[in-house]
């Protein structure tokens, strides 16, 4: 890479995988898996932290030498709310419907743990453009388990993607349904999310013995 | 009766953390010991019934569309709304804060048992959650907003302790060792979860949840009809033919 050195290139690979937000550092699963049972859900809602999280990161980080650290928890408050409601208008002004869908939780990223605390751990202590990197990494790193949870729960629970039918008709009997498969509704009961981040954990961390708890 | 049906319903049915999944970082972290999480539920409950209530004043008398009526007629056009999120955290921060002060100065004891708890508070989900609720449900009185803290907050309150008591207990299994800790919790909060569905029809009878499926059923037997007719229709030409 010739515009990151491997130390900032590091910023945004890890959070992927190893030191990801949702699975390992346990932040964020608040707002994040209420929204999984469609994709499309779940790539907005992506986006719109990453936006938060990246544009938040580097203005704490400009700001972090003039901050009071008494009252630096409110000012975090107020810059983050400040970008979320950015985003909420421009998803009323341009998807009306999705909006409708997210409803409150996209006001919930305000005090989505993982922006506070990427804030606290990383953008106080460090520069502008590392905090961005970093900032950049760990929504990366949330949205892609949004959309491993939300591509199991759509195609399992309605066999589509996107709202695309992806499995054949399921009352004209064609595809897979013509084979007496049927869609698992349950899948878009809120508690499966749950037990689908379960599962991701059980699988990185067979992969990465590192990682097991006592 | 309203406020029965709405403080049952949402301590069971709409439940914070198995519902809607809020306050699930701190749920997650503070679940270790029974006695810690009692002190953070406790907290939630307390900090919820102040900030609902309040958040609903604002929602009705700034924010909402006309709502700033009352200071002349000539204001009733303007729409607050999109300040929401701002005015909610900022009372829910400022709140919080005063809140630890008071409790600090008037008893030192609860301050020491929740003390700690009360500045996670100010960005856990749930207490935000519980306000945005409250405006997009529209609930239509002061009592009933703060009904609507007290119940949620207690909704949460159960379902933090059952989960460390679980936790407490499955120390002792044996877990496949992968799925120790993190994994596992999740696993088990989903199960809860699936329980927690069951309380679905409590109060609508199950009208609710029925309708949808018939729905699925008269379409599928209209498909079976017409598919009958034709097989019928079909015969028939045969036969003449």
């Amino acid at each position: 890479m010739g515009l990151l050195s491997k130390k900032d290139a590091k910023l945004i690979t890890d959070p992927l995988a190893d030191n990801n937000p949702i699975t390992i550092q346990v932040l964020g699963i608040c707002s994040a898996l209420a929204i999984t049972a469609e994709l499309k859900a779940s790539l907005v809602m992506g986006i719109a932290v990453l936006f938060v999280l990246g544009v938040g990161n580097v203005v704490i980080s400009l700001m972090r030498n003039i901050i009071p650290s008494k009252i630096r928890i409110i000012v975090q408050l107020i810059v983050v709310a400040s970008l979320v409601i950015i985003v909420d208008q421009v998803l009323k002004a341009f998807a009306y419907e999705l909006s409708k869908t997210l409803s409150v939780f996209i006001g919930l990223i305000i005090t989505n743990c993982i922006i506070m605390g990427r804030f606290e751990a990383f953008a106080l202590g460090n520069g502008p453009w590392k905090s961005f990197l970093d900032g950049i990494g760990n929504a990366l790193g949330y949205a892609v388990i949004l959309l491993i949870v939300g591509f199991f729960r759509e195609l399992l629970g309605s066999g589509t993607l996107f709202g695309i039918p992806v499995l054949g008709d399921p009352i004209e009997k064609t595809g897979l349904y013509a084979t007496g498969y049927e869609n698992n509704g349950f899948m878009l009961m809120p508690p499966m999310a749950l037990i689908i981040v379960g599962l991701i954990i059980w699988v990185q961390r067979s992969r990465n013995k590192a990682l097991i708890e006592d | 009766m309203e406020h029965i049906e709405l403080f049952f319903k949402s301590i069971f049915i709409d439940n914070m953390v198995f519902a809607v999944f809020l306050g699930m970082c701190s749920y997650l972290a503070v679940s270790k010991k029974v006695s810690t999480a009692v002190g953070l539920g406790a907290a939630v409950i307390f900090v919820l019934a102040i900030t609902v209530p309040l958040n609903w004043l604002l929602d009705q008398y700034l924010l909402q569309p006309g709502a700033l009526v009352w200071l002349g007629p000539e204001y009733a056009d303007y729409d607050l709304g999109f300040l929401s999120f701002i005015m909610f955290i900022a009372t829910i921060a400022t709140m919080v804060q005063l809140v630890e002060i008071i409790v600090e100065k008037f008893s030192p004891s609860l301050y020491n048992s929740l003390g700690i708890f009360l500045p996670l508070i100010a960005v856990n989900c749930a207490i935000l959650g519980g306000s945005l609720f409250m405006q997009s449900r529209e609930i239509p009185s002061l009592g009933l907003a703060f009904n609507y803290g007290i119940s949620s907050g207690i909704g949460w309150f159960l379902a933090i302790l059952a989960i460390a008591a679980i936790r407490e207990k499955i120390r002792y299994s044996s877990v496949p060792p992968a799925l120790r800790g993190l994994g596992i919790t999740f696993i088990i909060t989903g199960l809860m979860g699936i329980g927690f569905l069951s309380f679905g029809g409590m109060l609508t009878g199950g009208d609710e949840e029925e309708k949808p499926a018939t729905k699925i059923e008269t379409t599928l037997k209209k498909v079976d009809v017409e598919e009958a007719q034709k097989e019928e229709i079909a015969k028939n030409t045969k036969t003449i033919q």
